[in-house]
């Protein structure tokens, strides 16, 4: 308790909300350096998410690579891209070092989310809008992304909450931004204060955003799927042994990933 | 390759380490997380508390979490307990859905088949749901397991000695080998790990092996899109 007595005095300081490495300022890096990566990453990886998921094409490639990055231990990612870019001649006080490592971890959330929210898409559907005369970017502009966009936009929190985190780890490096700094600085003075009060902004922080998420995913849910989801959850409230008398094994696995999708949406 | 020799028996203590650090983690998760799981499958008001509960544990980045520890649970700062229990509360917060997920799919036939025949309760979720639901929840263990021992190295930032170490190390020396060394060292343990994991599941559930093709592929297709909705790496 004493302790976090203390870490919010320190947090209520007037003399840390001044200066360059004032709360503000630190929390803006961290939001900044987090939005700049998100939105690098969603540059690259939602027209190729897209491209994977419409054509079906690549798909076991995106696979293989989301999954491997996935196991690669952030820390050790981190710390060899930024030797990798200092290498390259940029300054340790650049961010491109951060930046790069850490758009290598949002890709693959971002990209998971894109082509898994298209192919989760009932094929029927699909087929019935090129039925009806659409060409293939009307399906892919009024079907396939208002179906896909709340799996996409759950792509995109991962991406965030993770940056988020690792931006945190990102104060490890020489003059590295962000809130983690409180935690690197404190901790070979011994100034724990200062440590647990730069670890509960960044918490609080994260928590917001992962709350403004969850709004956001609902929020952009298609009216027509919002019945459908009425639907699963009361075919689960009911035992939820529906799952696996679907005749059709595709049909099944396209139901399981809509509900996949139901319950992040929750 | 010259350093990885001479530094061997540094490397392998440390990668000693790691493994030590990260069984306990992936054992108490699975331990905690089944009752809790059952508990949110079984009743809709536990389902919504817990559910809710573990994502919000799951959406708190890691460094900061080790750092609210010895807070929390009166450890010091540099007691590697501090990381081990934290690296817990995330298996614990990936496992309780999947587990919950896994229950919920088990066949409501199979299962008022067993009450039929006159199973107990306990006996009908020991001998008929756990172990159809076990597939599933090995998969949430593989994911578990992974992001265990990729996430125990941030622990080396505030002072707990295993693998991650050679990432700080080989950062501040400017030593990419080093660097290097320690990725190949944390994906070997994840390897490792994954494939006892399978064999481990093959071994308790051999009836895994014999399912019909439609049935095999409709639970890949479950686990993948399982996978993906526990990419939820909100750690790092």
């Amino acid at each position: 308790m004493i302790n976090f007595l203390a870490a919010f005095a320190w947090i209520f300081d007037p003399e840390h909300w001044e200066g360059p490495g004032g709360i503000p300022v630190r929390v803006l890096q961290h939001l900044g350096v987090t939005g700049l990566t998100v939105l690098i990453a969603c540059l690259i990886a939602i027209p190729l998410g897209l491209l994977i998921g419409h054509t079906g094409k690549g798909r076991e490639l995106a696979v293989v690579i989301t999954g491997s990055l996935r196991a690669l231990p952030t820390l050790g990612l981190l710390s060899l891209l930024a030797l990798i870019t200092l290498g390259w001649g940029f300054s340790s006080t650049s961010l491109v070092p951060a930046i790069t490592a850490l758009v290598v971890l949002a890709v693959p959330p971002v990209l998971a989310g894109a082509y898994g929210g298209v192919e989760a898409i009932d094929r029927q559907t699909v087929d019935a809008a090129r039925a009806v005369g659409m060409n293939e970017w009307q399906i892919l502009g009024k079907v396939e992304i208002p179906l896909a966009l709340p799996l996409m936009i759950g792509g995109v929190r991962s991406a965030v909450l993770q940056t988020i985190a690792t931006a945190t780890v990102v104060a490890f490096l020489t003059n590295g931004p962000g809130l983690g700094r409180y935690i690197l600085d404190g901790l070979p003075v011994r100034d724990y204060a200062q440590m647990l009060a730069g670890s509960i902004i960044i918490i609080v922080l994260a928590l917001l955003l992962e709350g403004l998420f969850s709004l956001l995913q609902r929020a952009v849910v298609p009216r027509g799927v919002q019945a459908t989801h009425a639907r699963v959850d009361e075919t689960r409230s009911r035992g939820a042994g529906d799952r696996s008398t679907s005749p059709d094994p595709e049909l099944a696995a396209a139901e399981t990933k809509m509900q996949t999708a139901a319950h992040r949406i929750e | 390759m010259n350093w990885v020799i001479a530094n061997w028996s540094m490397i392998w203590e440390l990668t000693l380490t790691h493994v030590q650090l990260s069984l306990p983690p992936i054992i108490l998760g699975f331990l905690i997380s089944l009752p809790l799981g059952w508990l949110a499958h079984r009743y809709r008001w536990s389902r919504g508390v817990l559910l809710t509960v573990s994502g919000i544990l799951y959406a708190i980045p890691s460094l900061p979490l080790f750092v609210l520890m010895p807070s929390l649970i009166g450890t010091k700062i540099l007691d590697p307990a501090n990381v081990v229990i934290a690296l817990t509360i995330y298996a614990v917060a990936l496992l309780v859905r999947t587990i919950a997920d896994a229950l919920d799919a088990v066949d409501a036939g199979v299962r008022q088949s067993a009450q039929a025949v006159g199973f107990s309760t306990g006996q009908r979720f020991w001998r008929v749901e756990f172990p159809l639901a076990g597939p599933l929840m090995l998969a949430g263990i593989r994911v578990v397991s992974a992001s265990t021992i990729s996430l125990l190295s941030v622990g080396a930032l505030i002072g707990v000695t295993n693998l991650g170490y050679l990432f700080t190390d080989g950062y501040n020396r400017q030593f990419p080998i080093e660097i290097l060394t320690g990725i190949v060292g944390t994906v070997v343990i994840a390897i490792v790990f994954d494939v006892l994991l399978v064999l481990l599941g093959r071994l308790l559930m051999p009836w895994t092996r014999m399912s019909s093709k439609g049935a095999i592929r409709r639970r890949r297709a479950a686990t993948e899109a399982r996978e993906l909705a526990t990419t939820g790496g909100g750690v790092a």
